[in-house]
């Protein structure tokens, strides 16, 4: 791979041909300070939000856009979660054939989950779940790390110590996703969210549930991720449901 | 090391569609295909309104593209120094990273990991570069099955067809016909599967359902990679992606060497571009974001593999350079008259449309017919500028290499259109010379004209009016006309 005179050097060597010598017209730069320094004065005269949070409900923007692509978005009070959430899976216990249990990733808050009745069953991921009892999962309960107002968008931070978000597989294989989403967590705009993340650790945006374009360019929701988001949204004051 | 590298010799590759014919003939089998045209305009007209709308809810829509593009030429002046930064953080990050000059290199790169991981059947989300580089035949070759997980991808590959547009290789199928290839194809395709687009779906899901959960090896490509973290991004809608990127033990992503992006932040931007102008859509459903490997979560092997393949010598190219902007959006298909017309596989490439028309001469050189045919399978008339969210300038790529492509054959002959240009180009220069060209053209026009349009001209000039008409010229010219009433009539 990084044999001398391997594919890497002669590409870089063809890279260097092509650009030109350092600081000619067509950008080159040169050294990597200089390329850094350039970088950072690059423009970017577009917003940095497209809603002002000052003038803009931005939690009321977040539950619409994320209803837009066929979440079940609700909004709670802090005091009303633990009643909601039970409610939703209580709700989806006495619809399945065979009542199946629901994952809980590690760290998700235990008040959360206070008011679950004892036959709704939940199972933790530690030890770790295979893919295939993933599979016969009724659902996942998770909260998230940041939530976009303008595009609707969870985001999920996983690996070790996340809270209450699992890896990314728990998300993934059980048909149906219920995603707490708490007040602060929504960020107006990408700029915003996108820099409260940490680049090493993995990452899943969510915008409702998985959805195809692919026969006929027709957006139809429900192919391999979960066919069902329902996000609870925690808000001081409870609003009306969108 | 392979030959090739030890040698130093370079043969990018791309493969063209087999027996694929330049474009004027296979676009004139195609337009003459009534079905294939019906499910293009029906879905490339339901695209273009919902991208004009996700679009215009931005109004700062022009400076996000501004600055894609801006972001973009920078990382391509610099694409050293960023690829080097990236390979760095991938492996900081627990990866390992690869660098294949061509696509022989890479599929071999990609079949020598399939077989150290034990297996011959791998997973694969839907990426343009491996398409580029033919590795699923490649791996077929090998003896490793590929299972496209893609919808689109997978009707293609279960109808044993060709992709035929970037983001829906499948357009240029409708309903009723996937249907029928879930049937005959699939053995496990439920019992009164109709052609509704849900039921297909579900269909697709239970297929490919076990296939997921026990695969051993997945493949992607990746639309962006952060030089300044090593994070790779999957833009996605099905989840099939996330699965491919997430349960297999070991992942391979096979990136072309454009894709690298400077810096976290830039995701504000191509995150904003690309799903809009794509799906049209505020976000797509799903984008999966990893950096090396987690430990507990996800592959616990990670290869990058990132690909050459002609891009340096696009890169050496100032004008054509700008395709390497392109982040494969395919805005530019769904707005262009001549695709909409003829589909993708009149362009014998995997990036067919006004996209394909400038980076498949760009990959492969114009030495075949079909590839120095491309440059020409255009009308030039903008449309895919206007919709490019990284304001890749498409009309001014296609005339540059329009005359690369004439250039490449002036050596070679004397061709009636060059003899033709040369003579246009002396009569031109002269007043006296058009004046009779003039006089003689008004005679001769009207002598071949029927109801005012000349529609067939005898060889050579045929090879004009096969594929066009004109109206008759004039009975008199302009400069006639000034001359004999100095425009007092």
């Amino acid at each position: 791979m990084t044999a001398p005179g391997g594919a890497r050097d002669q590409i870089l060597a063809r890279i260097r041909a092509a650009t030109g010598p350092e600081g000619s017209a067509n950008g080159r730069v040169g050294p990597a300070e200089k390329v850094d320094e350039v970088y950072a004065t690059l423009p970017r005269d577009y917003l940095s939000a497209h809603h002002d949070p000052a003038s803009c409900d931005i939690a009321d923007l977040f539950a619409e856009r994320a209803a837009d692509y066929r979440a079940v978005v609700e909004r709670v009070s802090p005091a009303g979660l633990a009643a909601a959430l039970a409610r939703i899976l209580a709700e989806r216990r006495g619809r399945a054939a065979r009542p199946l249990p629901f994952v809980i990733p590690d760290g998700l808050p235990a008040e959360w989950l206070a008011a679950v009745p004892a036959a709704v069953q939940l199972t933790s991921d530690t030890p770790p779940l295979s893919a295939a009892e993933l599979d016969m999962m009724a659902g996942v309960v998770t909260g998230c790390a940041v939530a976009i107002a303008e595009t609707g968008t969870i985001i999920l931070e996983h690996g070790p110590g996340s809270l209450g978000q699992g890896r990314r597989a728990l998300t993934l294989v059980p048909d149906f996703h219920l995603a707490v989403v708490l007040a602060a967590q929504v960020a107006a705009d990408l700029p915003d969210g996108l820099a409260r993340l940490n680049p090493a650790r993995p990452h899943t945006l969510i915008s409702g549930p998985s959805a195809t374009s692919d026969i006929e360019l027709i957006r139809v929701e429900g192919v391999h991720g979960p066919r069902e988001l329902h996000v609870l949204l925690v808000t001081a004051e409870t609003g009306a449901a969108p | 090391m392979t030959a090739q590298e030890a040698s130093g010799t370079y043969h990018p590759g791309m493969p063209t569609y087999l027996g694929m014919p330049a474009f004027p003939a296979a676009a004139a089998a195609a337009v003459a295909d009534s079905q294939l045209r019906a499910n293009l305009a029906h879905a490339t007209r339901t695209i273009r309104a919902k991208r004009a709308a996700a679009v215009a809810e931005l109004a700062d829509w022009e400076e996000l593209r501004a600055a894609g593009k801006t972001i973009k030429d920078h990382t391509l002046a610099n694409l050293d120094h960023y690829l080097l930064r990236l390979e760095e953080n991938v492996i900081a990050a627990g990866g390992h990273v690869h660098w294949a000059q061509d696509a022989t290199d890479a599929n071999a790169i990609v079949a020598g990991l399939v077989r150290a991981a034990g297996t011959d059947r791998v997973v694969k989300v839907k990426s343009m570069a491996t398409q580029e580089i033919g590795l699923n035949e490649a791996l077929a070759a090998e003896g490793i099955a590929v299972l496209e997980t893609d919808l689109a991808e997978l009707i293609v590959q279960l109808g044993h067809d060709l992709p035929s547009h970037i983001l829906v290789p499948a357009i240029h199928k409708n309903r009723a016909e996937i249907r029928e290839i879930f049937l005959r194809e699939m053995p496990d395709a439920p019992e009164g599967l109709t052609d509704d687009p849900r039921a297909l779906a579900a269909a697709a899901r239970a297929h490919l359902r076990q296939a997921f959960l026990s695969a051993k090896v997945g493949i992607s490509g990746a639309n962006f990679a952060i030089a300044e973290t090593g994070s790779l991004v999957v833009v996605e809608s099905e989840g099939n992606g996330r699965m491919c990127v997430t349960l297999p033990e070991t992942l391979i992503s096979v990136v072309g060497i454009e894709k690298v992006l400077p810096s976290w932040r830039d995701l504000e931007v191509f995150l904003a571009l690309l799903p809009r102008s794509s799906t049209a859509e505020r976000m797509n459903p799903y984008t999966s974001i990893w950096t090396g490997v987690m430990p507990g979560d996800g592959p616990e092997e990670f290869h990058l593999v990132l690909v050459d393949n002609g891009r340096t010598a696009a890169l050496a190219d100032r004008t054509g350079r700008q395709a390497l902007r392109c982040i494969r959006c395919s805005a530019c298909l769904n707005v262009c008259p001549v695709y909409e017309r003829t589909g993708g596989h009149a362009y014998g490439s995997p990036y067919p449309g006004p996209i394909g028309a400038i980076i498949s001469p760009q990959l492969r050189g114009v030495g075949s017919p079909a590839d120095a045919s491309l440059p020409f399978a255009s009308t030039l008339c903008g449309a895919c500028y206007q919709v490019c969210p990284v304001a890749i300038n498409i009309p001014e790529a296609l005339v540059h290499l329009r005359a690369k492509v004439v250039d490449a054959k002036r050596e070679k002959i004397i061709s009636p259109e060059r003899t033709m240009f040369h003579v246009s180009g002396r009569v031109l220069a002269s007043p006296r010379l058009l004046a009779a060209a003039q006089r003689g053209a008004s005679l001769s026009g009207r002598l071949v004209a029927r109801s005012g349009r000349i529609r067939r001209l005898p060889r050579p000039l045929s090879a004009w009016t096969d594929t066009r008409d004109a109206p008759a010229p004039p009975r008199e010219s302009f400069r006639a006309w000034w001359a004999r009433t100095r425009g007092t009539r």
